[in-house]
């Protein structure tokens, strides 16, 4: 359920720029999530159709890049995909790995008439 | 059709109330933490073992967050002066705290007179870990009966973690729990962490995480002083 919180940031991003820019119509937004946010991207289409019914944003399509997580090795410092939910690294077997991608939650860029 | 370049990060909004109620806090004095875990791990028991220790030393007042009721806030205002409820039920982001609902709570506390704020966050291993509140350190409980694979299973609530408290360590010969393996997986996704192993129910190792909370604590108020 946080999406609702987050999808009224999204709105209310959208509209500020679209004021700024001087536009009638938002037709696009593209978005980008990393894939460790935790946010559903499905869950943002839904309250975004809800809360933007009433503005100039109503019927945007929403685009989802998914950014892909991404781990260091703190120990050899390889750069790798986590494959499943055991982080190891694939070179040496350290498990003393940080996240370096995949935590993004931003607008790109959108689409206006 | 023209294309607009925007590059906003969407939880700026939440960041910026989060970084709002630091300085207020700092400006009262009051260091705060954040507390997080799974339903049933032990926040509530963990409050109520710390105000019994620390109450002689500083003045606690503690933020309840929950979806639903007011159960645990009766419990701790047994015990405690300032308790604030926060039932996220009623508002449109419920499963978990966000930094406009502390911002809320805030005005309603004494803080002033307080020294220690712990607020409580929903139970809840995924949401909380998104959103700043404002607080100084970020603690995660993770308790036996729960089992040794939650660092693997819910990452970023552990990589971002300043201590993890292991707790219910009363439950160990009764379950499964490789406390080591656990300690492996956590340590190598947040090297820097501070372990706990409690049992709220005994008070087994409540003194050592008492100790820690002082000692951030008065680093922290050196720090504020510091600054101004």
């Amino acid at each position: 359920m946080h999406e609702f919180g987050i999808t009224e940031s999204i709105v209310s991003i959208v509209l500020g720029k679209a004021k700024e820019a001087r536009t009638r119509r938002i037709t696009e937004i593209n978005l980008v999530v990393g894939e460790l946010s935790g946010f559903v991207p499905d869950c943002i289409q839904f309250y975004f159709d809800f809360l933007s019914k009433d503005n100039i944003a109503k019927g945007a399509i929403l685009h989802f890049e998914l950014a892909p997580a991404q781990l260091r090795c703190r120990n050899c410092s390889v750069t790798f995909h986590p494959q499943d939910t055991l982080w190891t690294c694939p070179k040496c077997q350290s498990q003393d790995v940080e996240i370096t991608g995949g935590r993004e939650l931003y607008v790109k860029s959108m689409e206006v008439e | 059709m023209k294309k607009i370049e925007v590059i906003q990060n969407i939880l700026e909004a939440n960041d910026s109330i989060a970084a709002q109620n630091q300085q207020l806090l700092n400006e009262n004095g009051v260091f705060a933490i954040n507390i997080m875990s799974a339903p049933g791990a032990g926040k509530t028991s963990l409050i109520l073992q710390t105000v019994a220790e620390l109450r002689n030393k500083l003045r606690i007042a503690v933020i309840e967050g929950d979806v639903a009721s007011t159960l645990d806030s009766e419990k701790v205002r047994n015990e405690v002066v300032d308790v604030v409820q926060i039932t996220t039920r009623n508002m449109s982001e419920s499963c978990t705290l966000i930094a406009n609902m502390v911002d809320h709570a805030l005005k309603r506390l004494p803080l002033g007179d307080i020294d220690l704020l712990l607020i409580e966050n929903v139970g809840n291993l995924i949401c909380p870990s998104e959103f700043a509140l404002g607080e100084h350190k970020r603690v995660v409980i993770s308790s036996l009966p729960e089992g040794d694979d939650k660092p693997i299973k819910y990452p970023m609530i552990f990589a971002d973690a300043d201590a993890v408290v292991i707790n219910k360590l009363d439950f160990l010969p009764y379950v499964e729990f490789d406390i080591n393996s656990f300690q492996i997986a956590l340590k190598g996704l947040n090297p820097k962490v501070e372990i706990f192993q409690v049992s709220c129910k005994t008070g087994a190792g409540i003194e050592d995480w008492c100790a820690w909370l002082l000692k951030e604590l008065e680093a922290n108020q050196h720090k504020s002083q510091a600054k101004k």
